[in-house]
């Protein structure tokens, strides 16, 4: 009988909350890590979020109403991600949440969203070979980020001995697996590929840049692809810089050193050397003057930088705003129909489109970098470049394309067997 | 010797093309040209500057390699900057030098240089440096000129070989000038620069020897002297790769003895496994960063004035430990091991609220810098030299502490059997005290060398607290050489593997080496010996 008596009251305050929460205000849920060892890159990307939300409220809000942030703490932990997912969408009711950075954590929470029907902008370069019906990727995959970085050294810098240099996980592991089809299939031999991987927080480089300096003394010109995480590039660079192999030597172009990474070390030793993202803080463009203003306003701090994911959830949010304006509503099934199509401004002063299989369009820049720790673009697609899901170089996943519009409605859809191998496509 | 024909070929290629004409003959608009979205035309300009015989040449060209030239906003000035605390710009007129006072961040943009351009742009800038007093910078511009392999410079390293006294530059000069035959039409000429080039270790050398021999369009005879000549270069590459392989191992062993010196002395001689040895390292590294903060101007003499105050301070924090938590839990090594361990992680999270969760930046001093090249082809790096008789010093230091002086006697004393040397009248506490104190000051001196090599940040230790362990362990608790030898000989055998395995499979294979040996002599390669030990 008591028991009764509390699920019922349980019940009731439940729905009073809910109620009370939906007509005042839209939630939205902010799943960054404080704390931990992702904290470094992952707190600005909560602040991005913060400050875009008071924007939209200075703005006159969304639907009539306010927004409103829940942010909670996953504290770099990936089970724990997963279950704050869970209570950010069943708990607080949030109509829409931004967060993640690293792969392994947005692998936890795909089940989450995909049973509670939630809504996730991923706003980080990754891997590809995923596309969820919850999930919008605002992040560069491969084919935006790590192939034109490529073609670059292939046709302007002329490489063609090719060094793989990576951290020992999911992300450089797959990059490197593609990336090793693609310059086969461009007639790459596999003598001239050297792919090294080194654990996290590597500190000791001297070896490995002995290695590279003689793998690129070998006659032909030799540029390094580098997929190391972090803390492990500091020492790196300063390795290659002293055992005097300069960027006009032999070039490493990284897809995880930004302007935020730089911000903390002497980037003396890296000027010249190369970074592939789709935006940098140094964009020639008055909607980046603009948005660089109201960042360092917001977050009071004139060193402060601004970088490519910030730009991803900068584009994410009025993606997402304009997708509920057109819809009318919140509702997650009706978002993700109305979101397909909508286009907004960058920061680089083009458009970014979301395309049916839940990537955007980007431009792809080549920066190099200064010794004021920005990137000076030395390159840039013409155009912008459609995220592809599921990359062309892979035997696996050639045949396979998502579309997320009926009458498809699919994210692995083999175009050869005309089967759709549902969610957990591996 | 110099070729007639070469020189005829290359006068054509030099004589410059009529479209430079297009921006005007005097200085003002040839800088002016250097404002423009294509870098073959910024190159096109920038040659056409680097033979004017105007003042400013020199400074336009620096500021331009260096990314110091900007054009300002609005009425597209070419203009120096100096980027001032605070955001914005300080500008000087690039072609006049007049002082056009300060703009904010967003008032001048960049004029980019990219990395093919700014290697030609060096090529440029050191062939005006071939004239100045200092011969080693008369040769380090050769040097500039060979890499940027532009022919146009070869006539005017050409004039300067005809008055140049020194001897070392005049071999430089000639060196450069078979690189670039090496790249020559006429056979006989490039026949006799692929055969004097086979002891030549540049990179730049062998890689166009590399061309040669895959070049199916060229003579046999060529093709086998470049192959012949290449074979050679390979065999005095490979006879310096072992002595640069033990160098590595010897300098990352030298690390490891810097960081388990301190432990080793806590540890062996007190018996106290003492977790938050890795942070005393790190606030090491700190205390390097806030001497540089404190004093930026005696960037040069910061790591002198580091050590000190690294071996203080860590050293207080150490004792601190010791009085606070440790001295309550001697004898309860699994208890000392908690509560160190939750100190380690009280310091983290200081530092990371004082400091921020960022990495600091540490700067290098000039003097560490760069490499020693022995001879051509093996060269080592500065840092890592001086780390290694650094551990060396370091290590000499602590040994005449614990042999020759009053403390050292009372520590052996101690270590040997405590209660003994209590009733000998060495009191006890105050030894405690100042063993933790020294072992934790060392470690604050690792955290200094180690500030160098790595990021300076809040998990600094965490990197080197096994290794530390390990060392110890495998050298033999207590014994100071002991750590010394296995300190070097894991750095060395983790170098040797690491071509053939891989970074991550070496350091696997060296934990289950240790992991076997443990087993075979469970006190190391040095145990100590005695009854206190037995017991």
């Amino acid at each position: 009988m008591f028991r009764q008596l509390t699920k019922v009251c349980a019940v009731v305050v439940l729905s009073f909350s809910a109620t009370w929460a939906a007509a005042d205000t839209i939630k939205v849920g902010v799943l960054h890590s404080l704390s931990g060892t992702m904290a470094i890159s992952e707190t600005t990307l909560k602040d991005t979020i913060l400050m875009m939300i008071e924007e939209q409220n200075t703005a006159g809000g969304l639907l009539g109403k306010k927004l409103e942030a829940v942010v909670v703490d996953p504290a770099s932990n990936w089970p724990l991600f997963a279950e704050k997912a869970r209570e950010l969408i069943e708990k607080e009711k949030v109509d829409v949440v931004f967060g993640c950075w690293t792969s392994v954590s947005r692998k936890s929470v795909l089940p989450v969203f995909e049973e509670l029907n939630g809504l996730l902008f991923y706003p980080v370069q990754y891997e590809g070979e995923e596309s969820s019906k919850n999930v919008f990727y605002t992040g560069a995959a491969p084919n935006q980020q790590a192939i034109p970085a490529v073609d670059y050294l292939m046709n302007e810098v002329g490489a063609e001995r090719w060094v793989l240099a990576g951290t020992d996980y999911v992300y450089p592991r797959t990059t490197n697996k593609i990336l090793k089809a693609y310059l086969k299939a461009k007639g790459v031999t596999d003598k001239d590929i050297m792919i090294n991987y080194t654990p996290f927080g590597h500190a000791d480089w001297q070896s490995i840049v002995a290695d590279i300096k003689k793998f690129g003394s070998a006659g032909k010109k030799t540029a390094v692809v580098s997929t190391i995480n972090g803390d492990a590039n500091v020492p790196f660079y300063k390795e290659l810089g002293n055992q005097g192999v300069s960027a006009e030597d032999i070039p490493v172009i990284a897809f995880s050193v930004g302007e935020e990474e730089l911000s903390g070390i002497d980037a003396g030793p890296l000027v010249g050397h190369l970074a592939a993202w789709n935006y940098f803080m140094s964009v020639d463009a008055e909607v980046n003057d603009d948005f660089i203003d109201s960042w360092l306003e917001f977050i009071d701090d004139e060193d402060r930088v601004t970088n490519d994911p910030m730009e991803a959830h900068y584009i994410g949010f009025k993606m997402w705003v304009e997708a509920v304006k057109k819809a009318g509503t919140t509702d997650s099934s009706q978002v993700q129909d109305a979101i397909i199509g909508v286009a907004v401004p960058n920061l680089s002063g083009g458009l970014a489109t979301m395309m049916p299989n839940h990537h955007i369009t980007k431009p792809v820049l080549i920066g190099e970098i200064q010794d004021d720790g920005q990137f000076d673009t030395v390159w840039q697609t013409p155009g912008t470049v459609p995220g592809d899901a599921w990359s062309d170089f892979l035997p696996g996943s050639m045949d396979i394309t998502a579309d997320w519009q009926a009458p498809l409605s699919c994210g692995n859809y083999n175009v050869k067997s005309g089967a759709c191998s549902g969610q957990n496509y591996e | 010797m110099i070729n007639l024909k070469t020189l005829v070929v290359l006068a054509v290629v030099t004589i410059p093309s009529p479209s430079i004409a297009a921006f005007g003959d005097d200085f003002e608009s040839v800088v002016n040209a250097l404002n423009t979205r294509s870098f073959d035309d910024k190159l096109e300009a920038a040659s056409r500057l680097a033979t004017m015989d105007h003042e400013r040449v020199d400074v336009v060209l620096q500021a331009l390699i260096d990314g110091k030239l900007y054009k300002k906003k609005g009425d597209d000035t070419v203009v120096v900057v100096v980027s001032l605390e605070g955001g914005g710009h300080q500008l000087t007129d690039a072609a006049s030098g007049e002082d056009l006072g300060k703009v904010g961040r967003r008032g001048a943009k960049k004029i980019s240089v990219n990395n093919k351009l700014r290697r030609q742009l060096k090529g440029l800038f050191a062939s005006r440096q071939l004239n100045v007093d200092d011969p080693q910078a008369r040769i380090a511009a050769v040097q500039a000129i060979i890499n940027a392999g532009d022919v146009s410079l070869r006539e005017i390293l050409l004039e300067r070989r005809e008055v140049e006294s020194v001897e070392d530059v005049q071999d430089a000069i000639d060196v450069a000038m078979v690189v670039f035959d090496l790249d020559s039409k006429d056979q006989a000429t490039k026949l006799a620069a692929i055969q004097a080039s086979a002891d030549n270790l540049d990179s730049n050398v062998r890689m166009k020897l590399t061309a040669v021999v895959s070049d199916q369009s060229l003579d046999q005879e060529l093709r086998d002297a470049a192959a012949s000549s290449l074979a050679n270069i390979e065999g005095l590459v490979e006879r310096y790769r072992w002595i640069e392989t033990l160098f590595f191992g010897l300098s990352l062993g030298s690390i490891l003895v810097l960081a388990a010196i301190g432990l080793s002395i806590t540890f062996g001689v007190m018996g106290v496994i003492n977790m938050a040895h890795g942070e005393l390292i790190m606030l090491g590294a700190y205390t390097t960063y806030v001497v540089q903060t404190l004093f930026p101007d005696a960037l040069e003499y910061s790591l002198l004035i580091a050590i000190p105050a690294a071996f203080i301070v860590s050293g207080l924090v150490g004792i601190a430990i010791e009085r606070g938590v440790i001295r309550f839990l001697y004898g309860r090594p699994l208890e000392t091991l908690l509560a160190t361990f939750g100190v380690s992680l009280i310091l983290q999270q200081a530092v990371r609220s004082i400091f921020s969760p960022l990495n600091r930046a540490v700067a290098t001093p000039e003097w560490m810098s760069g490499s020693l090249e022995i001879v051509q082809g093996l060269s080592i790096t500065y840092n890592r030299l001086y780390i290694f008789f650094f551990a060396l010093l370091v290590f000499a230091t602590l040994l005449t502490i614990l042999q020759r002086t009053r403390l050292g006697l009372e520590v052996r004393a101690v270590t040997q059997n405590r209660a003994m040397a209590q009733a000998m009248g060495i009191r006890n506490t105050r030894v405690d005290i100042l063993t933790f104190g020294l072992g934790a000051g060392i470690a604050g001196v690792a955290g200094v060398a180690l500030s160098q090599l790595t990021n300076v940040g809040p998990n600094l230790g965490q990197g080197y607290i096994v290794d530390s362990f390990m060392v110890v362990v495998f050298g033999g608790v207590g014994n100071l050489w002991g750590t010394l030898v296995a300190g070097l000989s894991l750095g060395v055998v983790n170098k040797v593997l690491e071509p053939a395995a891989g970074a991550v499979v070496a350091k696997i294979l060296v934990l289950v080496f240790i992991i076997l040996f443990i087993q075979k002599r469970p006190r190391g390669l040095f145990p100590q010996k005695g009854r206190a030990v037995e017991s």
